[in-house]
């Protein structure tokens, strides 16, 4: 028998074909796989802002003075503050963050402008909400950030307006996201986290529904072979995943000015380790599960770990050891390097290799393991 | 209708039994089916219908004993059994987001038809079994008679030389059963063989032989009449009646 003619005969074929009439078919999942780029692109992109900015102020000035009035003024133009009013007393302050008005107040004490006059160093207070201790972090930092400015600006004037010479000046230079948005950080991993979803619940579901339907048993009584049963019923979602990933690339190019400094042929090369662990753990879903509904609450039990621990939003340097151990046995945590490093920084393989590595490792074994129990659960 | 290479019994089974840990579903069974006959499977729910035609099927594996299906051993040479058979459970296995051509397409194409010849085979065989004017409609809008008329059209496109129904006619309504059995004798006279089980007693009467199974074991065979003789009871029913109420008292 020829090669092609094996190739055409391939009982491979008539699994991809019907794959692709079904998936054109179920407008839900279909609407579901091209809409979810777009929405976690928007919602992960727009919604997930670690970098506090404008965070609603009032004033207390008691000093009521020229330099009050300036120091107000530069704590505004650090961007971490915006000035929504002023309050008469330590009670409006106290109304103000409690009505949640305001989220940082300025007190300025009466005796300010005096001891800026008398050269003595003078004091003044940023109150903040720090429920959320992001925005304490970022009110610190910008707090530091306009007294330097002030403090610059009047040891200027003192000087009659010759610069001071700081004894050190220690500076940081933010790599490959200079403008630290967070999009830029996170909009990478939305490709990830994407192909995780594909991967693992729309085929697990996908293989689950054969069963409940008892087509899969149909199929077993028919000549198609496992590896032809399996792979037609995987690959439609490769091609799914793929298509994704390059509308995720190609939207957050164009709406959130993600770089691509990279090789592009590399990224879509170690993805491929990346989607077939991914699909391993949906196949081991589908065989665990009795139902679609269990495959899909399976599914998001997977998930949580992964969009938390993964480093996908947090990052892992950050959390406690047991939660970086956690972190590191799931595929996505190397999947998430490799994205920002060829994507962000540029890097080639000569620094990836470790985690390709690891991905090839994930897969050998998530598949041997899946592959096995699912040819147990069709016999 | 190609002839069958192979003149032997289209079944025969040899003390095949299964086992699921403590519970035997089938124990000890030696049947023998002869070819292009329609053979009934009768028995109680849980006698071990299903099991046995799972079996010879290659959807199990037996825990014990042989059986060949087509001349084939169903442990051993399982693939070449896949190709000759046909297979209808009562789930139908159809695709109800594909049309009823789809349908019928893909199984045949997995049973290797392909070309012209698939696309000649498909268009006789739907109209053969009615489908001319169906044939774009999605199987999962089709009624229950016409869906279970396209299961049989799916597992006979390739033209198996023997066709397993497990109860392919519960939930459809009389005159549909009625078009079913004509279509499954037409088949039969084509020189298929066919295993069907039933509940439905008007057709056991239908089968040219039946065997009755209780609790996993074979405990009669042989035409209708003969059957009824052997029970000693007036119709097929009766047997049917008699022997689920020895069951009953045994539990």
């Amino acid at each position: 028998m020829s090669l092609l003619r094996r190739f055409t005969e391939a009982r491979f074929w008539p699994m991809l074909w019907k794959e692709f009439i079904q998936m054109r078919r179920d407008r839900l999942t279909l609407g579901m796989m091209t809409m979810l780029p777009a929405v976690q692109l928007m919602l992960f992109g727009y919604a997930i802002q670690t970098d506090v900015r404008h965070l609603p102020t009032v004033v207390l000035d008691e000093s009521r003075s020229e330099e009050s009035r300036l120091l107000a003024q530069t704590l505004a133009n650090t961007d971490v503050f915006r000035l929504v009013g002023t309050v008469a007393d330590a009670a409006g302050v106290k109304e103000a963050i409690e009505s949640g008005q305001a989220g940082a107040a300025l007190v300025i004490p009466p005796d300010y402008h005096r001891r800026i006059a008398r050269g003595e160093p003078a004091t003044a207070q940023i109150i903040v909400d720090a429920a959320d201790p992001q925005t304490s972090g970022a009110a610190l930092s910008g707090a530091q950030l306009a007294a330097q400015a002030r403090g610059i600006e009047i040891t200027t004037a003192r000087l009659g307006g010759r610069a001071p010479v700081l004894p050190v000046d220690l500076r940081v230079r933010p790599w490959y996201n200079p403008a630290q948005r967070s999009a830029i950080f996170i909009v990478p991993g939305v490709i990830g986290v994407l192909l995780t979803i594909t991967m693992t619940l729309i085929t697990s579901t996908a293989i689950v529904r054969e069963r409940e339907r008892g087509t899969l048993e149909q199929l077993i009584v028919t000549p198609i072979d496992k590896t032809s049963l399996m792979l037609g019923k995987l690959v439609p979602f490769v091609l799914v995943g793929y298509v994704q990933m390059t509308v995720v690339m190609g939207l957050g190019r164009l709406i959130f000015d993600i770089p691509i400094r990279g090789s592009l042929p590399l990224l879509y090369l170690l993805t491929s380790a990346f989607i077939v662990a991914s699909l391993g753990v949906g196949l081991l879903i589908s065989t665990v599960a009795r139902s679609q509904a269990q495959a899909m609450q399976l599914s998001f039990f997977f998930m949580l770990p992964n969009i938390l621990l993964s480093g996908y939003i947090f990052p892992r340097a950050a959390m406690p050891e047991p939660a970086q151990w956690i972190g590191a046995l799931l595929p996505l945590t190397f999947f998430l390097k490799i994205l920002r490093g060829i994507l962000l920084k540029g890097i080639g393989f000569e620094h990836l290799w470790k985690e390709a590595l690891i991905l090839v490792a994930f897969s050998a074994v998530l598949v041997t393991i899946s592959v096995r129990r699912f040819s147990k659960t069709i016999e | 209708m190609t002839a069958p290479q192979y003149e032997g019994p289209a079944v025969n089974t040899v003390a095949l039994r299964k086992a699921f840990g403590p519970l035997v579903a089938v124990d000890g069974l030696d049947l023998t089916i002869p070819r292009g006959q329609v053979f009934g499977l009768l028995g109680p729910n849980g006698s071990g219908k299903t099991t046995t035609i799972r079996m010879l099927c290659g959807l199990m594996a037996p825990t014990s004993g042989h059986a060949s299906v087509v001349g084939h051993d169903i442990v051993a040479e399982a693939e070449l059994i896949r190709k000759k058979i046909g297979y209808m459970s009562q789930r139908y296995g159809l695709y109800d987001d594909l049309t009823v051509d789809e349908n019928v397409r893909f199984y045949g194409t997995v049973y290797g038809l392909h070309g012209r010849a698939r696309r000649e085979r498909i268009e006789e065989h739907l109209h053969e079994l009615g489908f001319t004017e169906r044939r774009d409609q999605l199987a999962g809008t089709l009624s229950g008679g016409w869906k279970q008329r396209l299961a049989l059209a799916c597992a006979t496109a390739h033209r198996p030389e023997m066709l397993f129904l497990d109860e392919p006619t519960a939930g459809v309504d009389p005159a549909a059963r009625r078009r079913f059995w004509e279509t499954i004798y037409e088949l039969a006279q084509k020189g298929t063989t066919i295993l069907v089980t039933t509940h439905y007693m008007d057709e056991a009467q239908r089968c040219q032989r039946l065997a009755f199974l209780s609790r996993g074991h074979l405990i009669g065979v042989g035409t209708p009449d003969e059957i009824t003789k052997q029970f000693d009871q007036p119709t097929i029913e009766e047997v049917f009646i008699a022997l689920q109420k020895q069951d009953e008292a045994r539990v």
